[in-house]
């Protein structure tokens, strides 16, 4: 059985959240739009999140198969490297800006 | 509802709400920083609350996954030179879709074991996410050679490549179709095709697209790996995936449509161009014999910079390879103690990704003021006594503007070529990243320097200060 209502709950919240990342980002301009592409790449890093679970509702009854534990692992790790990589790289991009905005 | 959960539920709230203000705070340069750094209060806040959510089961699978992508990601982020994060941004790109597509298959072999049911709209959102994250990942991963020249950049077409195209994608349709119709019950042979055929189409995708379009496709994937896992968020019931992969997938679509606009092709030009313009490409390319050129010196450059009035930069992908944004700054600054008036010329698209000129000027300290968009800026070269174009091929070609058959046609470019004069810096005759001749080393108002630019510009920098 579908649990209907729960689903529709997230389809509403997914709609919304569209709206606000085209609201919060459309003003962006153009000298920012690398360290944006940056930012939002480390931030769909949450990912990362995802991996956990999967490794917990693998763990739980206590894997026996080697190989889902090992895709388990690729899992955090891949998301590991898109949360850390992303936001360093980002933040290295920022600290070009730094003190700059008074010539503005 | 325990009192635990609620209090991770709020931290979830907590985690979204800096992710959203950072994203707002990285509008303006002021304050861009403060908003990456809200992000990843955030995201450390969601990762914490996600663990002792999970009572962190499977505590040391995780600690070896963070402690290696953390360290590779970290380590890679730091080493890289600022001329090669297009492709890092491509790579940890790739990573994400990676792992929403892992989730999906992990998800699909515990479902198989029985210890959890799969209902339609889990069986959707697992085929999706997987497909989607695989084509982000094999994508990313192609774009990343394309950029690193690891491969060609250039565009690769072979005879029936979009009737292979269309293979592929039915037989995803069909087996995903089939995914969701048995819930998840197919056989293994048939999930693991899907795995390949997703995986075949983001190589087969990316492969005909040429190197001076890769930001646009970067910028594309990224959306991509944000709708992956905005919809694994179903898969996995965490609201915290489905809205900061919609928040990722809404802005990189902003962001790939900015970048289109900005070559004003759209954006299906851009991914499926090369199918049948490869025939009209060749002749442009071939035609013509040896470009008549005008060689010049340094010192002769360096005598029509120092008596100018108004001299443009117009930096490009050239100037990024030899790190000259330093020696530019030197020149500029020798030009202004001449009472010089210097601007800089910067196309949405000059380097390989937007705004990554502006990036390595803001680090040689070149004021913001200075730099200027393409229509504030494109008036601005009639009256330019001296335009001097450092590595930079593709935005300055005139033939977008005026040859039909060129496979730039209708790109905005720099008019660069209605300055008193033009000088090139370039390291040789080799043609730009779209693999096109550039008409503009032919016009009687430009002349050429060879070179290594930041050599060039050292150059230069010494002879204007000896004149």
């Amino acid at each position: 059985m579908i649990a209907v209502a729960h689903y529709i709950n997230f389809l509403t919240i997914l709609v919304l959240a569209i709206f606000v990342g085209f609201e919060v980002i459309s003003k962006v301009p153009t000298t920012l739009h690398t360290p944006l592409m940056s930012a939002t790449n480390a931030i769909h890093g949450i990912v990362l999140a995802g991996a956990i679970v999967i490794v917990g509702e693998l763990f739980v009854g206590g894997s026996q198969n080697a190989l889902l534990t090992i895709l388990s692992i690729a899992a955090v790790t891949l998301g590991a490297i898109n949360v850390f990589g992303g936001f360093a790289v980002t933040e290295r991009m920022l600290e070009m800006f730094k003190g700059k905005e008074r010539t503005k | 509802m325990s009192g635990k959960d609620v209090a991770l539920a709020l931290a979830d709230l907590v985690a979204i709400a800096l992710f959203i203000y950072g994203l707002h705070e990285l509008n303006s340069p002021a304050t861009a920083r403060r908003g990456n750094r809200l992000a990843m209060v955030g995201m450390a806040i969601a990762l914490v609350a996600i663990l002792v959510q999970t009572s962190a089961i499977g505590w040391w699978a995780i600690a070896i996954g963070v402690a290696l992508g953390g360290a590779v990601g970290i380590v890679a982020a730091l080493k890289v030179k600022m001329t090669a994060m297009p492709q890092m941004v491509a790579l940890y790109n790739g990573a994400g879709g990676g792992a929403a597509a892992l989730i999906s298959i992990v998800e699909y072999y515990v479902a198989q074991n029985g210890t959890a049911a799969i209902d339609q709209v889990i069986a959707v959102s697992l085929v999706l996410s997987l497909i989607i994250g695989s084509v982000s990942f094999a994508g990313s991963i192609i774009a990343f050679l394309k950029l690193q020249e690891v491969m060609t950049g250039r565009p690769v077409t072979y005879p029936g490549q979009q009737v292979v195209n269309a293979v592929i994608l039915l037989g995803i349709v069909a087996l995903a179709i089939w995914f969701v119709a048995s819930l998840g019950t197919l056989p293994a042979w048939g999930f693991l095709a899907l795995v390949a055929g997703a995986i075949a189409l983001g190589v087969l995708f990316v492969l005909p697209i040429g190197g001076a379009d890769m930001p646009v496709v970067i910028s594309l994937l990224n959306s991509a790996t944000g709708v992956a896992v905005a919809i694994a968020g179903f898969e996995i019931n965490s609201v915290l995936l489905v809205i900061c992969g919609a928040l990722v997938g809404a802005s990189g679509t902003i962001l790939t449509v900015a970048m289109s606009k900005a070559m004003n092709r759209p954006l299906t030009n851009v991914l499926f161009g090369a199918f049948g313009a490869t025939g009209g490409m060749e002749p442009a390319t071939g035609s013509g014999g040896p470009q008549q050129i005008r060689q010049a010196s340094a010192d002769d450059v360096a005598i029509m910079l120092a008596y100018a009035n108004k001299v443009v930069f117009v930096p490009g992908y050239g100037m990024a390879v030899a790190q000259a944004q330093h020696s530019v700054k030197a020149l500029a600054d020798q030009l202004e103690k001449r009472g010089v008036k210097v601007l800089y010329a910067i196309h949405p698209v000059a380097g390989r990704m937007p705004g990554h000129m502006n990036v390595l000027l803001a680090e040689a300290n070149v004021p913001y003021n200075q730099l200027l968009d393409m229509d504030d800026v494109n008036p601005e070269f009639t009256t330019t006594d001296v335009a001097l174009v450092i590595g930079a091929n593709d935005v300055t070609n005139p033939a977008a503007r005026n040859v039909a058959s060129s496979p730039i046609y209708g790109m905005p470019i720099l008019d660069v070529d209605k300055a008193q004069n033009v000088v090139v810096l370039k390291r040789s005759m080799r043609s730009g990243f779209a693999g096109i001749e550039n008409p503009l080393y032919e016009m009687p108002n430009c002349s050429m320097l060879f070179g290594d630019a930041k050599a060039s510009v050292d150059e230069l920098t010494a002879a204007v200060k000896a004149s």
